[in-house]
């Protein structure tokens, strides 16, 4: 189905039963995908199926119902392999993107970080790629550094290459952010993290979802993405990381399923991924993502990319026409993804989300899990419109016209 | 506002626009930072403190309007209150937004119109923000030894 260069909205919405709903009266405008995709009936009919038909636990079972349930799940992980181009053995199913984070810094930085080693973040990084490295290098003495970002929402890469020393061991960068919508250009900053000697780690959450991603292609070492975020289940993420240094790694989370030999005097470790799969995984959550990657492939993410690059220069247009109003981030719709923050002069965010679910509009108010951002865009907070495939330029009418009417009433009083 | 006349009601939007108490003391008795930390409200409160009662109260910071009008009114509710009473009134005051008591208009003045917040669940912090920096900002003078009770 690769020809098909553009998605039919109309179509494709009816395959997500929640948008036919009505909030307050009107119909729902889910302009917050950036916080959780909604689901398509085939990932709500694959959970469901899998509980109704081939529910066991998994990898253990000798009878037919286990070896269904196995091969359901490693197909899940088969097909979320294969939507970003990794090697199976490197793709760890964890809780999610957060959660994948915190394997590379406790398996790998407790470690490897000894005191004066340096972690190169940046200015940009939602919280779960700043907390869990501040929390490890307490431990180990290391350092924490962020890359600047510049007026127009982008990194500074004169600044990070100066930042890059034989100190730096680990860089970690998102693909996509959640509040700017920058797309960052990671796989130069790989290449540049590798000159220096250090290990590259992308958050893809917001980049996977909603573009072709080849994570063999971008050269980094780690890779971390959610499953909610890209039209599966909550409760799954991944990180895709080179065999060769997962194998090098002391696993993250211990216990049943991730060992090969366990005894009083010490344990053996099960072979990638299983090693970094502690106990029974989210084996329904598994299938469910599985059939979103199905989905995402069979629509072409070059046909979503497209899709919401069309979304987000109407996005940045009609927003553009509200009076006094502040969009973050670049104006280019090719140099970013469809997470517009904005904010207004007279309107505090989260007035401005509470007003607009009047006329069944969802969008965020807040930090966004990105408090070092909100401190160089000098707020407190901002509202965040964030368009996905099943998005309409109808839709993104709707919440410029509840801007306005959401003005007057607090003006008109 | 049509279904948001129970958040949005005139005297809160009065408050807001108008905030009463806003601005720094030139030598408070004891100061405090509160930020929510779901959404980026935050305050920073000034008590000005004087034979164990309020004389003072002074305020900045930034947020929706929930939380800069419920400072406002707050500001207005405490001042002039011993420590017993303000640390009573913002008990009963929280005790109002989880809906665990009526509210008593006559001690919480323009505070009672903060009422219909509680029917919002997601916004009873930023109502709460001004208030649990004030119990705060109290108990921390008392911890420090701060005089209570008219003992200079």
């Amino acid at each position: 189905m690769g020809t098909a260069a553009t998605i039919d909205v109309t179509a494709l919405r009816a395959d997500f039963p929640i948008l036919s709903r009505r909030v307050h009266g009107a119909p729902l405008a889910y302009l917050d995908s950036a916080a959780t995709s909604q689901k398509p009936t085939a990932v709500l009919a694959a959970m469901d199926a899998y509980y109704r038909q081939t529910n066991a636990n998994v990898h253990r079972g000798v009878y037919e119902l286990a070896a269904e349930a196995t091969a359901r799940y490693e197909a899940g992980r088969d097909a979320v392999a294969r939507l970003v181009n990794w090697p199976r053995e490197g793709t760890v199913f964890t809780k999610n993107a957060s959660e994948a984070i915190n394997l590379v810094a406790w398996a790998w930085g407790v470690r490897e970080l000894r005191a004066g080693d340096e972690v190169l973040v940046t200015e940009m990084e939602h919280h779960s790629g700043i907390v869990p490295w501040q929390i490890v290098a307490e431990i180990t003495g290391a350092t924490v550094r962020f890359v600047p970002v510049t007026p127009g929402g982008e990194l500074d890469m004169d600044a990070l290459r100066e930042m890059l020393t034989e100190r730096t061991r680990m860089v970690g960068v998102v693909h996509a952010s959640n509040v700017l919508g920058t797309i960052n250009p990671v796989e130069e900053i790989a290449r540049l993290a590798h000159d220096a000697g250090a290990l590259m780690l992308v958050d893809g959450s917001q980049s996977v979802p909603h573009m072709p991603v080849d994570i063999a292609a971008l050269g980094c070492d780690f890779f971390a993405f959610t499953g909610h975020k890209m039209l599966g289940p909550t409760g799954i993420g991944v990180l895709a990381g080179r065999p060769e240094l997962l194998d090098r790694m002391s696993p993250f989370l211990g216990g049943g399923e991730m060992i090969s030999n366990v005894t009083t005097e010490g344990s053996t470790w099960a072979d990638l991924p299983w090693k970094f799969e502690a106990g029974t995984p989210p084996i329904a959550e598994a299938v469910g993502l599985g059939a979103a990657a199905e989905y995402l492939m069979d629509l072409g993410l070059e046909a979503v990319r497209a899709h919401e690059m069309d979304l987000v220069e109407h996005m940045l247009a009609a927003l553009g026409e509200v009076e006094g109003i502040t969009i973050y981030g670049p104006r280019d719709p090719r140099a970013r993804g469809a997470a517009v923050s904005f904010s207004l002069p007279d309107l505090h965010p989260h007035d401005i989300a509470q007003l607009v679910d009047q006329e069944g509009v969802c969008i965020r108010a807040g930090h966004h899990c990105a408090k070092p951002l909100m401190r160089v865009l000098g707020v407190g907070a901002t509202a965040r419109a964030s368009a996905y495939l099943y998005n309409s330029h109808d839709e993104i009418d709707v919440l410029v016209r509840a801007l306005g009417t959401a003005r007057a009433a607090f003006a008109g009083r | 506002m049509g279904g948001l006349d129970d958040l949005y009601q005139e005297l809160i939007l009065d408050h807001y626009r108008r905030k009463r108490g806003e601005g720094s003391l030139e030598r408070p008795s004891v100061a405090v930072d509160q930020t929510n930390p779901l959404c980026g409200d935050e305050v920073h409160l000034e008590l000005g403190i004087d034979d164990g009662r309020v004389i003072a109260l002074a305020h900045t910071g930034q947020g929706c309007s929930i939380s800069q009008a419920s400072v406002s009114m707050m500001s207005e509710a405490l001042t002039g209150r011993s420590l017993e009473e303000a640390l009573d009134l913002v008990e009963h005051f929280r005790l109002m937004m989880h809906g665990e008591e009526p509210g008593d208009e006559e001690r919480l003045g323009d505070a009672i119109a903060l009422e219909g917040v509680a029917k919002y669940p997601v916004r009873i912090k930023c109502a709460l923000l001004g208030w649990m920096a004030a119990k705060d900002a109290i108990q921390t003078y008392q911890g420090n030894g701060g005089p209570e009770h008219g003992e200079g």
